[in-house]
């Protein structure tokens, strides 16, 4: 290992549709990329250990858990985070299921249970409660006992989301 | 938790990869769900990390057998007909049983196979399908039997300037089905024990089977006495446990021994079952 290989490295991204170049350390995790590079401090860290889903952003639209990915493997891709999933103020249909159908208490789960149903519905367009349940394993809520998730699940879908 | 200082790099071919394995401080990083949680408790502690994530390794290709590309995802395993279609049907369960969805998503079949953990669900049905792994090395490719691959926790056939470049699944005879069949630790998702059956019914009969099972023992195994109880049409169940008794099984606070040598037997049998029923033509 030569200093000149372990120096910064350059990773360019598409967030949320806006090409962002850093100089990073390898051993950067994609989750403090995102929250101290960028500042997107949506994306939240809960377990560290890719348990809890917390860190959940897409990846190529794909769901990953960014505490689990170097900032360095996703070179190159298009990752989404809540950031991008509405628009400032205004809220996706997504987020507004939730919102009305008390998918959320404390909020800190809600990014990654976010995202992870944009990777469900685009996966199935329709979920019965079972798909719902097993396509949410991966995010763990501490708050709502999960049934408002599973309605606001439903009603994003019942919304078009997957569509 | 962040993983210790290393020197990072792309591969731009498996021949390069490979070379740069001669650095016995390198190590390749494929989806990294295994590597990374290691790294950042210090349990792995890489000088250099080979990223092979952009190498052509990816896909499925179906053919005389089934080639699937060792940077494959569990996800896209868990999705492709081709496994059903040729009565591989627990090749596909057991990656749909990892994790969740984002773990499917990330992690691969190659970096599965080459960590070797004994707690992985893919081994059973690599076994039960009696599938080869292809490797490539600094002198080329070579396949490994899959009753020679694994050897131990975390202790495999794999050289160490060796590559996983795919896994080969032999299609099984016309009227063969298969299927996984697993018992998880809630908390983590791991199989406490996974078995996946593999059979061959001709004449209303079982003419072949195979029976891969992970999870309960340091190493995968073959489970020949069930086997043996299935061709002969005995309860499998009973001749499972006597292909435990012979396993160094695992036990902690939670599962103790005992427990996990009971829902070996019964695992394996739900698994010998619902091949067979598959086989017969029930749609489960
Ligand atoms: C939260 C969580 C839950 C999980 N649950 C399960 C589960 O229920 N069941 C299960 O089976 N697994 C589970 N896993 C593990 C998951 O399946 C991993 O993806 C897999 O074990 C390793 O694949 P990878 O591509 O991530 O490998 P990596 O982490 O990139 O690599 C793992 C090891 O293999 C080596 N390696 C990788 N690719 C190759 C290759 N092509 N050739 C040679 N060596 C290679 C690396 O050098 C490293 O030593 C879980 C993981 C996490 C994080
Ligand atoms: S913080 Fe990544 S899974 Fe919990
Ligand atoms: S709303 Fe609090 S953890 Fe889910």
């Amino acid at each position: 290992m030569s200093d000149q290989d372990t120096a910064l490295h350059r990773v360019t991204l598409t967030v949320n549709g806006t090409s962002r170049t850093l100089d990073i350390e390898p051993r950067t995790l994609l989750v403090h990329a995102l929250r101290n590079e960028l500042s997107l401090t949506g994306t939240k860290i809960g377990c560290d250990t890719s348990q809890c889903g917390a860190c959940t952003v897409l990846i190529d639209g794909r769901s990953f858990k960014s505490c689990t990915v170097l900032a360095v493997q996703a070179d190159g891709t298009s990752v989404t985070t809540i950031e991008g999933v509405g628009s400032g103020r205004e809220l996706a249909a997504v987020q507004e299921a939730f919102k009305q159908h008390h998918g959320l208490q404390c909020g800190y789960c809600t990014p990654g249970m976010v995202l992870a149903t944009v990777e469900l519905l685009n996966q199935n367009a329709n979920p019965d409660e079972a798909a719902i349940r097993h396509g949410l394993a991966g995010n763990v809520c501490r708050c709502t006992g999960y049934s408002g998730i599973v309605d606001s699940v439903k009603a994003a879908a019942a919304a078009g989301v997957g569509k | 938790m962040i993983p210790a200082q290393f020197a990072y790099r792309r591969a731009t071919s498996v021949a390069d990869a490979v070379a740069a394995l001669a650095d016995p401080d390198a190590k390749v990083i494929a989806g990294g769900h295994s590597l990374v949680p290691m790294m950042k408790l210090r349990l792995a502690r890489p000088g250099t990390l080979i990223d092979i994530g952009g190498l052509p390794l990816r896909g499925i290709a179906d053919g005389a057998e089934i080639v699937v590309g060792s940077l494959t995802s569990h996800a896209d395993l868990a999705q492709a007909a081709a496994f059903a279609a040729a009565g591989l049907q627990a090749v596909a369960e057991c990656a749909a049983a990892v994790g969740d969805v984002q773990v499917r998503n990330a992690g691969t079949i190659g970096g599965s196979v080459a960590h070797g953990d004994p707690a992985s669900d893919a081994p059973a049905g690599l076994i039960a399908a009696d599938a080869r792994i292809r490797v490539a090395g600094a002198a080329g490719e070579r396949e490994i039997a899959v009753d020679a691959f694994f050897q131990g926790p975390f202790w495999t056939a794999l050289g160490e300037q060796e590559l996983v470049s795919a896994i080969v699944f032999p299609k099984p005879a016309a009227g063969s089905a298969s299927a996984y069949e697993s018992i998880e630790d809630p908390a983590s998702g791991y199989p406490l024990v996974g078995a996946a059956a593999l059979v061959t019914v001709a004449g209303g009969r079982v003419t072949a089977v195979r029976i891969g099972v992970t999870g309960v023992s340091g190493t995968p195994f073959r489970a020949t006495n069930a086997e043996a109880a299935t061709l002969a049409g005995a309860p499998v169940a009973d001749a499972a446990r006597l292909d435990i008794t012979g396993q160094d099984v695992f036990g902690d606070t939670r599962f103790d021994e005992e427990y996990r040598r009971h829902i070996a037997a019964v695992v394996i049998g739900r698994a010998v079952e619902r091949a067979i029923a598959r086989a017969q033509g029930g749609s489960q």
